[in-house]
């Protein structure tokens, strides 16, 4: 019956059911020009400008690093009972931000929601230079990174091995697979369009650049076949990769037995602020590249109305998972347990807390009106205050449940150097330099996604097959 | 440049998704078996029109993944429990429980190199050098054209009847394509 049907239907111009994913009716050409364009085109003098401030900042912060590793982590404030601090604040804040990335592009394409188009290619990008970030901080934070080696296992002289029985190490190995596969995703998405922009760009060097990078890619069906099936895969495997990612950075928290870190909540309600913090950093970037670029008929109102939802369901999430663990505090009898809670909202740290709950558990409220949610300067300011509110969400668990630990003879107070906001100061510069130069010299949207879901891009028809 | 040219295949360029796809048809039904389809993304329901059979990658991605979880399995049993055991808190040497995060991360890992490399083992990829690639009409199939290619290594390939199927299925700009 529904064969018949299909077959039947004429070709005629109905007006869409859904809000159009594309603006302006561009054909498939323009969008190669558009989009590959970006790539052929020279830089402006406001690119050329935002490009030497963050690269300013990624040189400052490259050499505080190279500083702190010549004189020890000294230099940073951490003392005991506070022993992990900024560093491994911004590694979870950092590693968060790259999960958006994975679920738009892994997740959204096994839910077939075909708005991701827009956003994905930039969103992988940004979660493999924040992974690169992240992986930063506790390879400094070893003291010795020139012995970070030795937690790989490895056959050595003294005949040792990692031991497995350590979160540490499943750390080690959920983020090194995490950025390897993201790479790996990231790459070949990309390969159609390098073939693209191979054929479109003139100029000699560009020409042989692309060319090597696209493989010779041609577009063959049979190519296509396989390379849809590949997809599908990497997207499948990415799913569990990335629930699995932050749970492992939690467990770095949740194995231990510090009342404030050993919570069974923790796995879920890390994914949860992962997406979060991730998706609020994929606005900030996308609304400024959306900007800069011209790309409002491609990154659309509809798709930050769509991130938005994320953004308050997600937010929600968090503050679920806030006020839970202040229930389970009070119900577990434990009196540290209950004492780190409550130090934890009005204790020296209760600034950081409620700046976190005002960002994270209000802001996103904004969000259940249509017109903010369409609002492109409400929204970016909300996605800045939520990357602040995610930042102080791992501040808040790692330093206030430390300072304040069994023995109120160690209790300390933690702040941190000038060198430690260098560094991560650093790692911004080091984030936006090479996100600027991807929206730069790779195609910054997804073109043969793009293509395949512009109105009359499929066959209309049904067409038999030849037996 | 006297050299004699090669015959490689007769090309003709299609816009229209549906013209493409009935063309396809046509043309398997004329009993043509060498011919591909070049697009600048992949068209819904081209591989059943052309007759493909499934692509076997998922078999590749399998056999990457178990390797992954079997490495993994043997690297913390064989490191924990038989080279060097090591009592750490009297936790044992080997339990399922805990090598769960390292299983699943390696298998991962592996399943991604194998469905890469897989990916492009089986498009014979890469190949910096395509017959075809001084024909504008061909590279104009990475922006807006569907360039349909029936090549000279066909049985039933004859110069003429090959471009009037081509130009008689609305193909435009039949060509014969030399090297």
């Amino acid at each position: 019956m529904a064969q018949i049907a299909v077959e039947a239907t004429p070709r005629v111009d109905r007006e869409p059911l859904r809000e159009s994913l594309v603006l302006g009716n561009p054909t498939l050409h323009d969008v190669t020009e558009k989009i590959a364009g970006i790539v052929d085109r020279p830089p402006t003098w406001k690119y050329w400008l935002t490009l030497s401030v963050t690269g300013l900042a990624a040189a400052w912060g490259i050499f505080c690093i190279g500083y702190t590793i010549a004189t020890g982590i000294g230099v940073w404030g951490l003392n005991n009972p506070v022993a992990w601090g900024w560093d491994i604040t911004n590694f979870v804040w950092w590693i968060g931000i790259g999960h958006a990335g994975t679920l738009i592009s892994a997740i959204l394409h096994l839910f077939r929601q075909r708005w991701r188009t827009a956003i994905n290619r930039s969103a992988e990008a940004m979660t493999i230079f924040a992974v690169i970030c992240a992986g930063l901080f506790p390879l400094i934070h070893l003291g010795r990174p020139w012995f970070a080696y030795w937690l790989l296992p490895y056959p050595n002289q003294m005949y040792m091995w990692v031991n497995f029985r350590s979160p540490l190490v499943w750390d080690v190995f959920a983020v090194s697979t995490y950025l390897t596969v993201s790479i790996l995703f990231w790459y070949l998405g990309l390969l159609p369009d390098l073939a693209t922009v191979r054929n479109f760009v003139q100029r000699r060097l560009p020409k042989a650049i692309y060319s090597f990078f696209s493989l010779g890619w041609v577009g063959a069906a049979r190519h296509w076949q396989h390379y849809e099936i590949a997809y599908l895969i990497l997207a499948a495997i990415s799913t569990p990769l990335v629930l699995s990612v932050h749970s492992v950075v939690s467990f770095d928290f949740a194995v231990s037995i510090l009342p404030g870190w050993h919570t069974t909540i923790f796995p879920p309600y890390f994914v949860a602020g992962a997406i979060f913090s991730g998706f609020a950093m994929v606005l900030t970037l996308v609304l400024i590249a959306r900007w800069v670029l011209n790309l409002q008929d491609f990154i659309t109102l509809k798709h930050i109305d769509n991130m938005n939802r994320i953004l308050l369901a997600t937010g929600m999430m968090v503050g679920y998972a806030y006020a839970m663990e202040f229930f389970v505090a009070m119900y577990s009898g434990n009196e540290y347990e209950r004492y780190v809670f409550f130090n934890r909202a009005f204790g020296p740290y209760g600034w950081a807390y409620w700046t976190m709950v005002f960002c994270n558990v209000a802001v996103p409220q904004l969000f259940w009106s249509r017109r903010l949610r369409r609002n492109v300067v409400v929204t970016f300011i909300a996605s800045i205050l939520v990357n602040i509110g995610m930042w102080f969400e791992r501040f808040v668990i790692i330093v206030s449940s430390l300072h304040h630990d069994f023995l109120p003879a160690s209790w300390g107070y933690y702040a941190p150097t000038w060198v430690e906001v260098s560094i991560y100061v650093g790692t911004l510069g080091i984030f936006f330099t090479l996100f600027l130069l991807f929206a730069k010299y790779v195609p910054i949207i997804a073109i043969s996604e793009v293509k395949a879901i512009l109105p009359r891009s499929q066959p209309q028809h049904h067409v038999p097959v030849a037996a | 440049m006297v050299a004699k040219l090669k015959p490689l295949a007769v090309m003709g360029n299609y816009k229209d998704p549906d013209a493409l796809l009935q063309a396809v048809v046509e043309i398997r039904k004329a009993g043509y078996r060498y011919f591909e389809v070049y697009t600048p993304y992949p068209i819904h329901g081209l591989e059943q029109a052309m007759g493909l059979r499934r692509s076997r990658l998922p078999y590749i991605s399998l056999f990457g993944g178990l390797a992954g979880l079997g490495t993994a399995l043997l690297l913390q049993w064989w490191t924990g429990a038989v080279d060097y055991p090591l009592n750490i808190g009297g936790k044992p040497f080997f339990a399922w429980e805990f090598s769960v995060p390292v299983n699943f991360e390696l298998t991962v890992l592996f399943t991604a190199f194998a469905t890469v490399i897989g990916f492009l083992w089986l498009c014979r990829l890469p190949r910096w050098y395509s017959d075809y690639q001084h024909d504008t009409g061909f590279r104009a199939a990475t922006d807006d054209t569907f360039v349909v290619s029936i090549e000279s290594r066909d049985p039933l390939f004859s110069i003429e009847e090959t471009r009037a199927l081509l130009e008689r299925l609305g193909a435009e700009n039949v060509r014969l394509v030399e090297a």
